[in-house]
């Protein structure tokens, strides 16, 4: 029997969840419905997420919210698809999910970048 | 007049038969029948040329899995009055392992998946008899007990649908088997069986869909195992990839 890469899949699949689960709600209540909610100043909190981005540090922590969960996403629907008898080969299917995941995280690596 | 249940039973005898059927029987009711008990009734009152397998009668040998209802039973465990307020009971053999005949399914192949893994205390060296017991703690063997209360019945095989799909999967069982003995403190055979794990036809096929865990007669809990298995594998991966690195041989 030959070693399976699956390995990879699955540790950015479990990263992914992990992130999720723990800051996920956090960044939720941060980014989205705080600002609206709580600050009475929404240029101040544009300033502070827009100095969060010029940090690379947390340039790192947004690539890593968008990145892992996409991986996460898009691996529990690739075999989802399998466990619901989708009759289509795996290969295109996997270069659906996880070139999907790669592209979508380099195009917001490459965003992080330019702000 | 004494009550009587409907029990539906399949039927194959390959000589005569070219597909399965269905036949009913008319069993007398009671509270304590188990749908072993009413299958040996039809076997021994009503048509001697029933075939299906059992030896134990109490949960310990794992010979007498059968689908009742749609759902993989020990028919020594299930109990005629659980189906009381259904119309009949239908009884086939295990799903996802071809029928040999009537209620007896054929099972080598998951006979063999449990061979492949190994499932035995593997030692560099053994000690000489005079040397005593290998010594553990009830500590260690509380890492593995669960997954040693095995008993080979096969019903997380007919429940689990990747080993139904392929039937390659070393599946459930004999995962939780080489689990078994990797967690087990006398054991040091778990490099060598962690080929097996590392496979895409071992822990790799999981998805964790979970009803092998719910159908398993004696809590053995194979879908922890597996998930514990990927952990395990997905390490040895990466210790792989060092070592790759690091200019040694893929393993
Ligand atoms: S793990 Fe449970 S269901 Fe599977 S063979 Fe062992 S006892 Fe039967
Ligand atoms: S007859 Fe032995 S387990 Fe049911």
């Amino acid at each position: 029997m030959r070693r399976s890469h699956e390995p990879v899949a699955w540790s950015l699949f479990g990263a992914g969840g992990m992130l999720l689960a723990f800051i996920g709600p956090g960044l939720v209540l941060t980014t989205a419905l705080l600002p609206w909610l709580a600050a009475d100043d929404p240029q101040a909190t544009h300033a502070a997420i827009g100095a969060l981005l010029a940090h690379p540090l947390g340039k790192l922590l947004v690539l890593a919210c968008v990145a892992l969960p996409l991986f996460h996403t898009l691996h529990r629907i690739y075999h989802g698809l399998h466990d619901l008898h989708l009759p289509a080969p795996r290969l295109p299917l996997q270069l659906l999910c996880y070139g999907g995941a790669t592209l979508l995280s380099a195009v917001t690596g490459w965003w992080l970048l330019q702000v | 007049m004494t009550e009587t249940v409907t029990v539906r039973v399949q039927r194959y005898r390959p000589e005569e038969d070219t597909a399965p059927w269905e036949q009913s029987f008319e069993v007398p009711y009671s509270e304590d029948l188990s749908i072993l008990d009413a299958l040996n009734q039809i076997k021994d009152q009503q048509d001697p040329t029933l075939s299906h397998r059992w030896s134990c009668r109490m949960a310990i040998c794992g010979s007498c899995g059968v689908m009742v209802n749609n759902e993989p039973k020990l028919s020594c465990k299930t109990f005629l009055r659980d189906y009381r307020e259904q119309a009949a009971v239908t009884v086939r053999a295990l799903d996802n392992f071809p029928i040999e005949r009537d209620l007896v399914s054929d099972i080598s192949g998951f006979i063999d998946h449990l061979e492949t893994v190994q499932p035995w205390l593997i030692r560099s060296e053994e000690q000489p008899v005079s040397a005593g017991a290998y010594p553990q703690t009830p500590e260690q063997m509380q890492r593995y007990a669960a997954f040693s209360q095995c008993i080979n019945c096969g019903l997380c095989y007919a429940a689990c649908p990747q080993f139904g799909r392929d039937p390659a999967f070393l599946g459930p069982g004999a995962l939780a088997l080489a689990q078994r003995y990797n967690l087990d403190s006398r054991d040091e055979g778990a490099a060598q069986r962690m080929q097996w794990l590392n496979a895409g036809e071992g822990v790799w096929s999981c998805t964790f869909v979970g009803y092998c865990s719910e159908v398993c007669p004696k809590d053995v809990d194979p879908a922890a195992a597996i998930n514990r298995g990927k952990v395990a594998s997905d390490i040895n991966y990466a210790v792989n990839l060092l070592n790759i690195l690091r200019g040694k041989d893929d393993a």
